[in-house]
C-alpha cells in the first residue's frame, strides 16, 4: 500500500522545483561519467576486436635487433606460420618531393592476421587485399601519397632503389593510433631492402618476429620463447598486449574519467542541498502522518520509494545522454585513430547507473532519515520540535562512496589518492577564496545603494549558499578557463619564446664518409654548416658492480631507459650549452676513458660521480668512470646525449652522425637536395612536428573541456538548488520591499546584486585558480615564463557574472512578480 | 445619520475612500467572498480600527486599502489617486511616498541591521539624508543604541519599534497597522501602541489599524466592524 501513494506523492512533488534540481543534477553526473566511459568502451572494444589485427600476428616477438634464428626455428619446430618485419623511418621521394616516411619492410607471409584496405587513388574506393608488396613495389600510406601528389603507378625513391608504387594504403593492421601522422607508411617486400641502402650499422631498426597457429601451439611458442628473450627482446600476445598505445590510452581514459568525476563531485552538493530542502518541506507532513499512526518505517518508505523510482528515471536519462554525448568526443578525437571505432557495449551505462546510485543514497539517505524522525510534537508547535541541521557529517557515507569512485576512476591507488587530495585542495581553496571575497564584498555593501546594498547584505547572511554557489560554479569555469590558456596563450608563448634562428630540421643516419660532403653542402646553399654529433648505439649492462636489469628498477622510466639502447656520442670538449653541475668535464686532448652523463638520467637511474659504467656496443663491453653529470638543454632542439664519452672509448666503434640546423622558409628545396644526394640521411621536420602538437593539443584539450561543460552545467544546477531552497524567503522578502515602495525595477536589480556578485566572484576564483595553475604549468611543463594577459581571466570573470545573473534571474523571476499580500500571509 | 454628517464636517478632507469594494477567491467547488461591497470614508487625521472575528476579511480589506492585493470590483482613492487605476509600480511608489505598513510580525528583512532596515524606504524611493533620518527616527523610538543590531540580536518589541520607525520614515500620510501587537505580550504591545498614537499625534498622519483587541480599538476615533466581510456597522 506504500507503493501507490508513494508514486500519487511522486506525481505531485514532480513540480516541485528540488526534485527536479535533484533528477537534473542526478542526470548531468551520470551523463558525464557514461560519456568518458561509452567513449573508452569503444576505443578498448577496438583494440580488443582488433588485437590479433594490430599485432599483425597471435604472438609477436618484437627485439632491437635482428630476431635470433633460435626462436624462428622454435616457432617452425612448433608448427606455426611465422613472417618477419623490420621497421625504421627513412626519407621518400619522387620528383622533387622528399619526405619522411616510416617504413616497413615485411616477409611474403605478411599480414598473418587482419588484412590491409588499399585504394587505387587518393579518395577511392577501397578494398581489402591479401598479402603485402610484391618485390619491386611499395605500398604507401594515403597522407603519403597526398603529400608527394604521386598515383598507382609512380616510381617512389626509397633509399637507392626505385620502387614502383602498387597501391595506396587506407588502413592497415597493427596501427590504431596516429599519434604524429608525421611520417606516414611505406609498406614495401624485404627482399628489395638490400638495394635500397639504408639499414646500416647504427640504424635504428624494429624486427618483429609475427606466428600465427593454433591457441595450443602459440601458447606453447610463448611458453619456449620467454625464457629464451635476451636483452631488448619481449613476447606480446593478444591477452597481454600491454603496448604502449594501450598504456598511453588508459592513462588518458583515466585521466578523462576524472576529468567527468567533477560534475560528479558538484552533483552530489546539488542532490545533498536538494534532499535537505526536500526534508524540510516534507517534515510537516511527516509529522502529520505519524500523528495519524504511520510508523518511521512506513514514512521512511514512503519517501524512499520515491527517490528511488526518480533516481531510476534519471540513470535512465543520464545514460542515454551519455550515449549520445559520447560520440561528440569520439568526433573531437577521431583523427586519433586510424580505425572504425566499434559500437559501445553496455557496460559503462551499468557503471553510470552505480555511479547514480551512490549519489543517491549517500546523499539523500541522511535528510530522508531525519524525516523519518519527525516529530510530532510539530503539529502542535513548531519550535517546540526545532529539527537539528543535517550535518555535514550525515554525508560521510557520501563523501567516502565519492572517494572511492575517484580512486576507482584514477585505476590506481596512489593516482587516485592525488586526484582526491587534488579535488579536496581545490574545494578548500575555493572555498577559502570564495569566503574571504564574500566577506569583502559584504563590507564594501555600505558604499552601494538601495537594492544593490540589499543583494550585497544577502550575500553574507547566505555566507553558506553564496559559498557553495561560487566553489561550484569557480571550478566549473577554472577548468575550462586553464584549458583555454593552454590552448591559446601557452602554447603560443612556448613557440614564441624559441629564437627565430632555432633549428627546425633534424637530419640523422648521416655515415663518416658523408661528413664533409655534408657540410659542404650547406655551405654552397648558403647555410651555417651544422655541427655533427656522432652517434653510438650502445646497452647500459652494469652501474658500479650492479649488474642492470629492468626488473631491478620500480620507476617505470627507469625500466623503459635500460631496455632500451642509448645513443652515446664521444665530444673532446664541453658543449657551451651544457653546463657541468656535478664533478669535472675532461680537458681536451683527454686520452683515458670518462663517461659525462646528463642529470635526470643519472638521478633516475641512481648514477654518480665516480660510478664506473659498463656498455655493450655490438657486442663488446667496455667501461669507463663517470666524471661529471651535466645539465642539458632539452627545449634547444639540438641534438644532446644522455652519455658522452672521450673520443678513444667510441672512435672505434662503427657509428652515424645527426645534426640539426635552421632552414629558412622558402629553402625547402635544400632538403630535396639533401636527400637526392645522400638517399640514406633522414630529415626530420620539427616545424611540422610542432604544427602537430598544437593539433594534438587543440584537439585534446577540446575533448577535455568538452567533459567540463558537464561540470559547469552541474554547477549551474547548484546554482539552482541554492535559489531553490531560499526561494520562498526571497519571494517574501520581494513582497515586503513591495510593501515599502519597490519597484519591479529595484527588486530585479535587489536580485540581480546578489547573483552579479556570487558570478563575478566565481569568477574571481577561477580566473585566480586557472592563472594561477597555468603559471605553475607554464614554469613546470613547458619550461617558459607565462606572461598573464588580463583578457582569458576577465573574459572568465564576466562570462561567470553574466551567465550566474542571468541564471539567477530566471531561477528568481517569482520573487519578483508575486503580488505582496498573499505571499506575506502565506508565510505568517 | 445627521450626527455622522456633523463629524465629517468637523474633520478634515478625504484620505482614503473605498467605494464597493469587493475580493472574490475561486476555489475548486465555489467562489468564496472575502470582502463583500465595503464602501467607507477616513478623514485625514484619523485614528480609524477595523475589526472583526478572525476570517471575518479585516486583515484583507486592509490589504486593499493599501493596494497589496487587487480587489475584484470596487475603487480605492488615495487622496486624488485612484489606487487600482494604477500599475503594481504605481501603487508601489504611492506607497513609498504616502503609506507605511506595521505587520503583525515585524517583516523586517533579516539580512539588514536596524538601521538599514529603516533606511529601506528612503533609499527605494530614492531620498537624500537616508542614513540621517533614519538615525533619528531610531532615536526617537527608543533605539539609538542598537542601530547596527541585526533583527535577530533584537527582542521582539524592539524589532517591531524599528517597524514602526520604518514606517514612519518617510513622513507617510496614512499608516496601515495589521494587529501590530499580536505578537507582543500586554506590556511590550502597550508601549508599541503608545509609540504609535503618539507619532499619529506629532506628524499628523492618518492612523488606519485592523485589530481584535477592544483596548486599543477604544482608542481610536472610530470603529469599522466587519463580520462575514460586509461591514456591519461603525462607530
Amino acid at each position: 500500500m506504500t507503493m501507490p501513494l508513494a508514486m500519487r506523492m511522486l506525481r505531485r512533488n514532480a513540480a516541485a522545483a528540488e526534485l527536479r534540481v535533484l533528477f537534473i543534477a542526478l542526470v548531468i553526473a551520470i551523463a558525464s561519467v557514461t560519456t568518458v566511459g561509452f567513449f573508452a568502451d569503444r576505443v578498448q572494444a577496438a583494440l580488443d576486436q582488433q588485437a590479433n589485427e594490430l599485432l599483425g600476428g597471435d604472438l609477436v616477438l618484437i627485439a632491437d635487433h635482428p630476431v635470433p634464428a633460435k626462436f624462428r626455428d622454435m616457432a617452425a619446430a612448433g608448427g606455426l606460420t611465422v613472417a618477419q618485419t623490420r621497421t625504421f623511418p627513412s626519407m621518400v621521394g619522387a620528383g622533387e618531393g622528399v619526405n619522411l616516411a616510416e617504413i616497413k619492410a615485411v616477409s611474403p607471409a605478411f599480414p598473418l592476421r587482419g588484412r590491409i584496405r588499399v585504394t587505387e587513388a587518393v579518395g577511392g574506393a577501397e578494398r581489402e587485399v591479401e598479402g603485402g608488396p610484391a618485390p619491386g613495389t611499395v605500398w604507401i600510406g594515403l597522407p603519403l601519397a597526398g603529400r608527394l601528389g604521386v598515383k598507382v603507378g609512380d616510381k617512389l625513391k626509397v633509399g637507392r632503389a626505385q620502387l614502383a608504387i602498387a597501391e595506396i594504403i587506407a588502413r592497415e593492421p597493427d596501427s590504431v593510433l596516429d599519434y604524429f601522422g608525421i611520417a606516414p607508411r611505406v609498406l614495401m617486400n624485404e627482399a628489395d631492402v638490400e638495394s635500397t641502402g639504408l639499414i646500416q650499422v647504427g640504424s635504428r631498426v624494429t624486427h618483429r618476429l609475427l606466428v600465427r597457429g593454433d591457441m595450443k601451439a602459440v601458447e606453447r611458442f610463448r611458453a619456449q620463447a620467454k625464457p629464451a628473450l635476451g636483452r631488448g627482446e619481449r613476447v606480446e600476445g593478444v591477452r597481454d598486449a600491454r603496448s604502449e598505445v594501450r598504456i598511453a590510452l588508459e592513462r588518458s581514459q583515466h585521466f578523462l574519467g576524472l576529468a567527468s568525476l567533477l560534475s560528479v563531485v558538484l552533483a552530489a552538493v546539488a542532490v545533498a542541498l536538494a534532499a535537505r530542502r526536500f526534508s524540510q518541506r516534507e517534515i510537516d507532513a511527516a509529522a502529520m502522518m505519524r500523528c495519524l499512526g504511520a510508523t518511521q518505517s512506513q514514512i521512511f518508505r514512503l519517501h524512499a520509494a520515491q527517490f528511488i523510482v526518480l533516481g531510476i528515471v534519471a540513470c535512465i536519462a543520464g545514460g542515454a545522454l551519455g550515449y549520445a554525448a559520447q560520440a561528440i568526443l569520439a568526433h573531437w578525437l577521431s583523427a586519433f585513430f586510424t580505425v572504425q571505432l566499434p559500437l559501445p557495449g553496455p557496460l559503462p551505462g551499468v557503471r553510470g547507473v552505480g555511479i547514480g546510485l551512490v549519489l543517491l543514497l549517500g546523499f539523500t539517505l541522511p535528510p530522508l532519515l531525519r524525516l523519518r524522525n519527525a516529530s510530532t510534537l510539530r503539529v502542535l508547535r513548531h519550535e517546540l520540535a526545532a529539527s537539528e541541521p543535517v550535518s555535514a557529517a550525515a554525508f560521510a557515507l557520501g563523501l567516502v562512496a565519492l572517494g572511492a569512485l575517484v580512486i576507482w576512476q584514477a585505476g590506481d591507488l596512489k593516482l587516485g589518492a592525488i586526484a582526491l587530495g587534488g579535488f579536496a585542495a581545490a574545494l578548500a581553496v575555493a572555498a577559502l577564496a570564495g569566503y574571504a571575497l564574500i566577506r569583502a564584498v559584504a563590507h564594501l555593501r555600505g558604499a552601494a545603494k538601495g537594492p544593490w546594498r540589499y543583494g550585497l547584505a544577502n550575500l553574507r547572511r547566505r555566507t553558506g549558499a553564496s559559498l557553495v554557489q561560487i566553489v561550484a560554479l569557480g571550478l566549473g569555469i577554472m577548468a575550462m578557463l586553464l584549458l583555454t590558456i593552454v590552448r591559446t596563450e601557452l602554447v603560443t608563448t612556448w613557440q614564441q619564446s624559441m629564437p627565430p634562428d632555432m633549428p627546425n630540421r633534424f637530419a640523422l643516419n648521416i655515415q663518416d664518409d658523408q661528413l664533409a660532403p655534408v657540410q659542404r653542402l650547406f655551405a654552397d646553399e648558403g647555410l651555417t654548416t651544422p655541427d655533427l654529433y656522432p652517434m653510438v648505439r650502445g646497452r647500459l649492462m652494469a652501474i658500479g658492480d650492479r649488474e642492470v636489469s629492468a626488473a631491478a628498477f620500480t620507476d617505470e622510466r627507469a625500466r623503459r631507459l635500460v631496455e632500451r639502447e642509448f645513443n652515446l656520442s664521444w665530444a673532446d670538449r664541453l658543449r657551451p650549452d651544457n653546463r657541468v653541475v656535478s664533478g669535472d668535464f675532461w680537458k681536451p686532448g683527454e686520452r683515458a676513458a670518462q663517461f659525462s652523463v646528463e642529470e635526470g638520467l643519472a638521478k633516475t637511474l641512481g648514477i654518480k660521480v665516480g660510478d664506473v659504467l659498463a656498455f655493450d656496443v655490438a657486442g663488446s663491453r667496455f667501461t669507463a668512470k663517470v666524471s661529471s653529470l651535466r645539465k642539458v638543454d632539452w627545449d634547444s632542439f639540438k641534438p644532446n646525449f644522455y652519455v658522452i664519452a672521450t673520443p678513444p672509448v667510441l672512435q672505434g666503434y662503427p657509428a652515424n652522425w645527426i645534426t640539426s640546423f635552421h632552414l629558412p622558409a622558402g629553402r625547402e628545396e635544400v632538403v630535396t637536395r639533401l636527400v637526392q644526394r645522400f638517399p640514406n640521411v633522414s630529415v626530420i621536420d620539427m616545424s611540422a612536428l610542432m604544427a602537430q602538437f598544437q593539433r594534438i593539443t587543440d584537439e585534446v584539450s577540446r575533448a577535455v573541456e568538452f567533459v567540463f561543460l558537464f561540470a559547469i552545467a552541474a554547477g549551474l544546477v547548484v546554482l539552482f538548488a541554492a535559489i531553490t531552497s531560499t526561494q520562498e524567503e526571497r519571494v517574501f522578502e520581494g513582497a515586503i520591499l513591495r510593501t515599502l515602495g519597490a519597484s519591479t525595477r529595484q527588486l530585479a536589480i535587489l536580485q540581480l546584486a546578489e547573483f552579479l556578485a556570487i558570478g563575478l566572484l566565481a569568477g574571481c576564483v577561477a580566473a585566480g585558480g586557472a592563472v594561477s595553475l597555468a603559471v605553475v604549468l607554464a614554469d613546470r611543463v613547458l619550461g617558459v615564463p607565462y606572461q598573464v594577459h588580463a583578457l582569458l581571466p576577465l573574459a572568465g570573470i564576466v562570462a561567470g557574472g553574466l551567465g550566474v545573473a542571468i541564471a539567477g534571474l530566471i531561477g528568481t523571476r517569482r520573487a519578483v512578480s508575486s503580488p505582496p499580500l498573499q505571499t506575506i500571509r502565506a508565510v505568517t | 445619520m445627521d450626527r455622522r454628517k456633523v463629524a465629517e464636517q468637523r474633520l478634515a478632507a478625504p484620505i482614503v475612500r473605498a467605494e464597493g469594494l469587493t475580493k472574490q477567491v475561486t476555489t475548486p467547488d465555489h467562489e468564496l467572498t472575502i470582502v463583500k461591497g465595503a464602501t467607507f470614508v477616513i478623514r485625514t487625521g484619523e485614528a480609524v480600527a477595523i475589526l472583526g472575528a478572525s476570517g471575518s476579511g479585516k486583515s484583507t480589506l486592509l490589504g486593499l486599502l493599501a493596494g497589496l492585493d487587487v480587489p475584484t470590483a470596487g475603487r480605492v482613492w488615495i487622496g486624488e489617486d485612484d489606487l487600482f487605476a494604477l500599475s503594481e509600480d504605481g501603487r508601489a511608489r504611492l506607497r513609498g511616498q504616502h503609506v507605511g505598513f506595521v505587520f503583525q510580525s515585524f517583516q523586517l528583512l533579516p539580512a539588514l541591521t536596524a538601521l538599514e532596515n529603516a533606511m529601506l524606504p528612503l533609499e527605494l524611493a530614492g531620498g537624500r539624508d537616508a542614513a540621517a533620518r533614519a538615525r533619528s527616527m531610531l532615536e526617537r523610538v527608543g533605539l539609538g543604541e542598537r542601530l547596527s543590531h541585526y533583527p535577530r540580536q533584537l527582542s521582539g518589541g524592539e524589532q517591531q519599534r524599528v517597524a514602526v520607525a520604518r514606517a514612519f520614515v518617510t513622513q507617510p500620510r496614512l499608516l496601515f497597522a495589521d494587529e501590530p501587537t499580536g505578537n507582543l505580550d500586554s506590556v511590550t504591545g502597550e508601549h508599541v501602541i503608545e509609540l504609535l498614537f503618539e507619532m499619529n499625534r506629532e506628524r499628523g498622519a492618518t492612523l488606519v489599524l485592523v485589530t481584535h483587541d477592544a483596548d486599543l480599538a477604544r482608542r481610536c476615533d472610530r470603529r469599522i466592524h466587519i463580520a462575514a466581510g460586509e461591514i456591519v456597522a461603525e462607530d
